[in-house]
């Protein structure tokens, strides 16, 4: 499935920058950044439970928001786009 | 839906792997020290390919392990190393059974003519497909060669040896083969004769080459996954340090899974004369670019669904070596009665 993570999490303290930091390391361990707090996934369900669990489990559910849009299925292939390009393609083939 | 787990290659020499959280972070010293760093999340990944010059922490290893996600290593040439693997798992059971088919003639030689019938139907569809697209003599040519292949099917039916199989395979491959020219269109340019390896003398067979190494590794992977012994083989004997029963199953997907990528890639024009090496010794290689189109080519072709015959739905490119591997495993529980090849309808 396609999904769109977005995030604000409040950084005036210095416990809210280490879960931003902690935040955006999970987002990275399951799609790409396309902007600053916007990942791009793409993902199994069982994958999907899974971010869920570790995003709640390091956030502070009355001062930060996540939120997680389930797209249409391939929604992501088909993206507009103004500005600088997204560096890869969610699924497309990886070769370095 | 299953989302398709992708296959990461790294060819650039001198490039290396980290573990980052959950991602893999490339890192090359050549690259600008401004540029953020390559990052992949791991869950995406089921399977790593790293070619000669790079280097794979040991944090990295160690995680893939603890996931059951294998890294492969080969040389810059593409030549097999080897592959780390976490703990062996599967079914004893079926490990047995396999064992026990294995010297089982009769057994043997049923499942052997079902995976050679599989490739020659399959090879069949190959000149038919492109017959169909063409016209004149070369339609005639690959149509006569098509009837040829489909008389094989009558001899296959009546061997009763292994020995008779792999006669019977042979002569397909060589009737096949030997229309190759007509696949490709320019196939003068291309030097199109018919199949040679160890090393391939033209582009054409350099290709076949490249890509039947990278089915095999996908067809090693499924059996290991499904936990049959990818070296106890059926049609081909074991001997050490040959994966006979992946060349096995191997054969009913080249001609449709590589074959045809093969000649597409050409016949579009995807490829040309600089992305190949010609080598003093009259061998053929892919240069780095060129290797670069081919895995892309073949990644995307990876997820291209084929229809089953036999279960009579859609299954993506990637997925066939395990749907396959699983319906032997289930002939050799004893739960199908018969082993079913991959034909498409």
């Amino acid at each position: 499935m396609d999904l769109l993570v977005t995030y604000d999490v409040e950084t005036t303290t210095p416990a809210g920058a280490r879960r931003l930091r902690k935040v955006a390391k999970i987002c990275e361990g399951y799609g790409h950044r396309v902007q600053k707090s916007v990942f791009e996934v793409v993902c199994r369900d069982a994958d999907k439970v899974k971010l869920v669990a570790a995003i709640e489990a390091v956030i502070d559910p009355t001062r930060d928001s996540v939120r997680i849009y389930r797209l249409p299925a391939m929604a992501l292939d088909d993206v507009e786009h103004l500005g600088r390009p997204r560096g890869i393609d969610p699924r497309g083939p990886f070769v370095i | 839906m299953t989302e398709l787990l992708n296959t990461l290659y790294i060819q650039r020499p001198g490039t290396s792997l980290h573990l980052d959280g959950d991602t893999l972070r490339a890192f090359h010293p050549d690259d600008e020290p401004k540029t953020p760093p390559k990052r992949v999340p791991l869950v995406r990944l089921d399977h790593l390919v790293a070619f000669g010059g790079v280097n794979v922490s040991q944090e990295l290893q160690l995680r893939c392990a603890a996931d059951g996600r294998s890294v492969t290593y080969l040389t810059g040439n593409g030549r097999f190393l080897m592959r780390t693997v976490g703990p062996a798992t599967g079914n004893p059971l079926l490990r047995q059974a396999q064992h026990r088919a294995a010297d089982d003639h009769q057994q043997r030689v049923s499942i052997s003519k079902a995976m050679i019938a599989g490739k020659i139907h399959n090879s069949r569809q190959v000149l038919l497909r492109t017959a169909r697209d063409s016209s004149g003599f070369r339609q005639t040519a690959l149509r006569a060669s098509a009837d040829l292949i489909a008389e094989r099917l009558n001899l296959l039916r009546d061997a009763t040896t292994i020995d008779e199989v792999f006669g019977v395979e042979g002569i397909t491959a060589r009737d096949y083969f030997a229309a190759m020219p007509h696949l490709v269109t320019r196939s003068k340019e291309w030097k199109v004769a018919g199949r040679n390896k160890r090393p391939p003398t033209d582009p054409v067979n350099c290709l076949l080459s490249f890509l039947y190494g990278m089915l095999r590794g996908a067809v090693h992977g499924a059996l290991e996954q499904v936990g049959l012994d990818p070296y106890i083989g059926l049609l081909h004997g074991v001997r050490s340090g040959k994966p006979a029963l992946a060349l096995d199953l191997m054969e009913e997907f080249r001609p449709l899974l590589v074959d045809r990528l093969v000649f597409t890639l050409l016949n579009r024009r995807e490829l040309s004369d600089k992305d190949f090496d010609h080598l003093p010794n009259g061998a053929y290689q892919l240069t780095d670019d060129g290797r670069k189109k081919v895995f892309t080519a073949w990644q995307k072709s990876r997820q291209r669904a084929w229809p089953h015959a036999y279960l009579r739905r859609d299954v993506e490119g990637a997925l066939l070596p395990l749907v396959q591997a699983r319906l032997l495993a289930r002939h050799l529980r004893g739960d199908l009665a018969a082993y079913q090849p991959w034909t498409v309808a």
